[in-house]
C-alpha cells in the first residue's frame, strides 16, 4: 500500500497536530527564575564585600558561593526540579555551569571514576568550554591588535 | 500452518495460545490510572541494584519470573526466550536472562519490540519450532534518559510533544497446546515508513504513519472494519501520535476512535507530567501484559489488535541529521468461548 502523504504534506499535518512549547509563558518564567538567581547572587556579593572584601574579590567569592549553591541543589536533585519550569533561567547563570558538570558526574560514576565520571564530566559542559575559551582567544586577539593595546 | 492471508498478514491456523502474562512496573507507573493492573508495582525504582541498567534487567527477570508462575512453569519449560530493550546491545534483556539456560533470541524493534517477540514466537510456536516460549520487553526511564539524553539531575525542559519513558517490563508465554483461552489469529509485520520526522522529541509523529500503514493493511487484508474489533490498541504513539493516526484513518472515510486506544495514552494521567505520553519497549509490554490481557481474560474484550509501534533512531543517527523512521508490528489475540 502507498501512502497517500508526501513529506511535506506530513510536514503541515503533523506541525498541525504538534503542540508547541508555551514561548511567552516560557520566557517570563525564565526572566522571574533567572532574575531571582542573580538577585541570591546579588545578595551574596553584598555579604562578601560587608565582610570586607573588594569588588573583585567580593565577585570572584559569589562566582564560588553560587557553584557550590548550584553543586549542592544537584546533588539534592532539586535543581533538576526547579529547572523544569525555569528553563533557560536555571540554564544561563553561572548555577546552570556547575549542574551541568555535577549531573553527568553523579549519573556516569556508575562506570567508574575513569571511564565513567572523569570522561564524561564534561560530556554537557564541554562544549560551553571549547566556545567560551576560544571566544575569548579570538576576542583577547582582535583587542591586542586592533583595540589599542593599552592592555598589553 | 501459517498461512499468508492478502497482501502481508500472516494467518495461523494452530492459533498458538497465551498460557500466562504478568507485566512488572516502577513507581510512578503504579501511581498511574492502571496501576491496580499490573502484577508487581516496586517501591524503589533502583530494583535494590547499584546499576540502572541491572535495575532494567531485574525489572524484567521479574516480569518473566511471575509470567512462568503465573502458568505454573519452570524456566526450563521453555524452549526459546525471546526479550528485548531500548538499551545498547538490548543488555537489559541478556542480564535478566543470562542465567536461565534457555536459548535466547534478542530483540530490538524500539517500542514495537513487545509486539515483535510475540509475532515471531507465534511464528515460531506455530511452525513447530518451539513448544513453549516466553516473549518480553522491558524499558527504564532512568537507563533511558542517561542513553538517550541527559543525566538524571541535568536541568532540562521537555516540549510538550515529549513522551515520558516508561519504567515497565512484560512477559507473555506462547505455547502450542495449553488450556488458555487467548490465542494469536494473526500478526502483520511492518515496514519502515519514514515522511522525514527529524525531532526525536516528537516520536509520535515519526511513528503514526508506520501504524498507519500497519493496521490499514491488516484491516485490508482481514477485510475488515474496526468495529470488527472490542479494542485496536497502538504501543506508544502517545496523544501526539495517536491524534495523528486517528487523523490519517479519517481522510480515508474511516473512524477508528470507538476502539482505539494508545498504551502511551492509558499508562499516565494527565496530572503526572508525562507530557505527550508513556514509551519505551516496556510501556506497550506491560500493558498488553497488564490490563489488556487481563480484560480480555474477564471477557471484557474478546478480539484485540495490538500494533507495537516504535521508532527507528539513534542519538548518533538524530546527531547526524539523518530522519526518524517509524516501524508498526501488529498481533491479533482472540478470546475463545471455553
Amino acid at each position: 500500500m502507498r501512502m497517500k502523504l508526501d513529506k511535506q504534506q506530513y510536514q503541515q499535518l503533523l506541525e498541525q497536530k504538534s503542540p508547541n512549547s508555551p514561548l511567552w509563558k516560557d520566557c517570563l518564567k525564565a526572566f522571574l527564575f533567572g532574575g531571582a538567581i542573580c538577585t541570591v547572587g546579588e545578595g551574596v556579593s553584598n555579604f562578601w564585600q560587608s565582610r570586607g572584601m573588594d569588588t573583585a574579590d567580593a565577585a570572584a567569592a559569589t562566582a564560588i558561593t553560587m557553584v557550590f549553591l548550584g553543586a549542592l541543589l544537584t546533588c539534592l536533585h532539586l535543581y533538576d526540579k526547579l529547572a523544569k519550569h525555569a528553563g533557560a533561567g536555571t540554564i544561563v547563570p553561572i548555577t546552570g555551569f556547575a549542574n551541568a558538570i555535577v549531573s553527568p558526574a553523579m549519573e556516569f560514576k556508575s562506570e567508574g571514576l575513569v571511564l565513567g565520571l572523569g570522561a564524561k564530566l564534561f560530556a554537557i559542559a564541554g562544549p560551553v568550554l571549547v566556545y567560551g575559551i576560544s571566544a575569548s582567544v579570538i576576542y583577547g586577539l582582535v583587542l591586542l591588535f586592533m583595540g589599542g593595546g593599552g592592555a598589553a | 500452518m501459517i498461512e499468508r492471508t492478502g497482501q502481508r498478514t500472516l494467518k495461523f491456523g494452530k492459533k498458538p495460545v497465551l498460557l500466562s502474562h504478568a507485566a512488572a512496573v516502577g513507581k510512578k507507573e503504579g501511581d498511574g490510572p492502571l496501576g491496580a493492573q499490573f502484577d508487581y508495582v516496586t517501591e524503589d525504582d533502583r530494583m535494590g541494584e547499584k546499576s540502572w541498567e541491572l535495575a532494567e534487567s531485574r525489572l524484567q527477570k521479574t516480569a518473566i519470573e511471575m509470567a512462568l508462575k503465573k502458568g505454573a512453569l519452570q524456566k526450563n519449560d521453555l524452549d526459546f526466550i525471546l526479550a528485548g530493550d531500548l538499551l545498547n546491545q538490548c543488555i537489559g534483556s541478556f542480564l535478566a536472562s543470562v542465567d536461565s539456560n534457555v536459548p535466547y533470541l534478542g530483540q530490538y524493534g524500539a517500542c514495537s519490540t513487545m509486539a515483535q517477540g510475540l509475532a515471531l514466537g507465534a511464528c515460531l510456536v506455530e511452525g513447530g519450532a518451539a513448544r513453549r516460549l516466553v516473549a518480553s520487553a522491558s524499558s527504564h526511564f532512568c537507563s533511558a534518559e542517561r542513553q538517550y539524553r541527559f543525566p538524571l539531575a541535568y536541568g532540562g525542559q521537555r516540549t510538550p510533544t515529549a513522551q515520558w519513558t516508561a519504567t515497565a517490563a512484560g512477559a507473555a508465554v506462547l505455547g502450542c497446546k495449553g488450556s488458555g483461552s487467548l490465542r494469536v489469529t494473526h500478526a502483520l509485520f511492518g515496514k519502515m515508513v519514514e515522511l522525514g520526522v527529524k525531532d526525536a522529541n516528537n516520536m509520535g509523529a515519526a511513528m503514526a504513519p508506520a501504524a498507519y500503514d500497519t493496521l490499514k493493511t491488516l484491516l485490508d487484508d482481514l477485510d475488515a472494519a474496526p468495529r470488527d474489533f472490542d479494542c485496536i490498541v497502538t504501543g506508544d504513539l502517545g496523544h501526539v501520535g495517536a491524534d495523528i493516526l486517528l487523523t490519517l484513518f479519517r481522510q480515508d472515510g474511516i473512524d477508528l476512535s470507538p476502539v482505539y486506544s494508545d498504551c502511551g495514552s492509558l499508562l499516565f494521567g494527565d496530572e503526572q507530567d508525562a507530557h505527550a505520553g508513556g514509551s519505551g519497549c516496556g510501556c506497550s509490554a506491560a500493558v498488553l501484559c497488564g490490563p489488556l490481557l487481563r480484560d480480555m481474560q474477564s471477557g471484557k474484550i474478546k478480539r484485540l489488535v495490538f500494533a507495537g509501534t516504535g521508532a527507528m533512531m539513534s542519538p548518533t543517527s538524530v546527531q547526524q541529521g539523518q530522519p526518524i523512521a517509524g516501524i508498526c508490528h501488529a498481533v491479533v489475540i482472540e478470546r475463545s468461548e471455553a
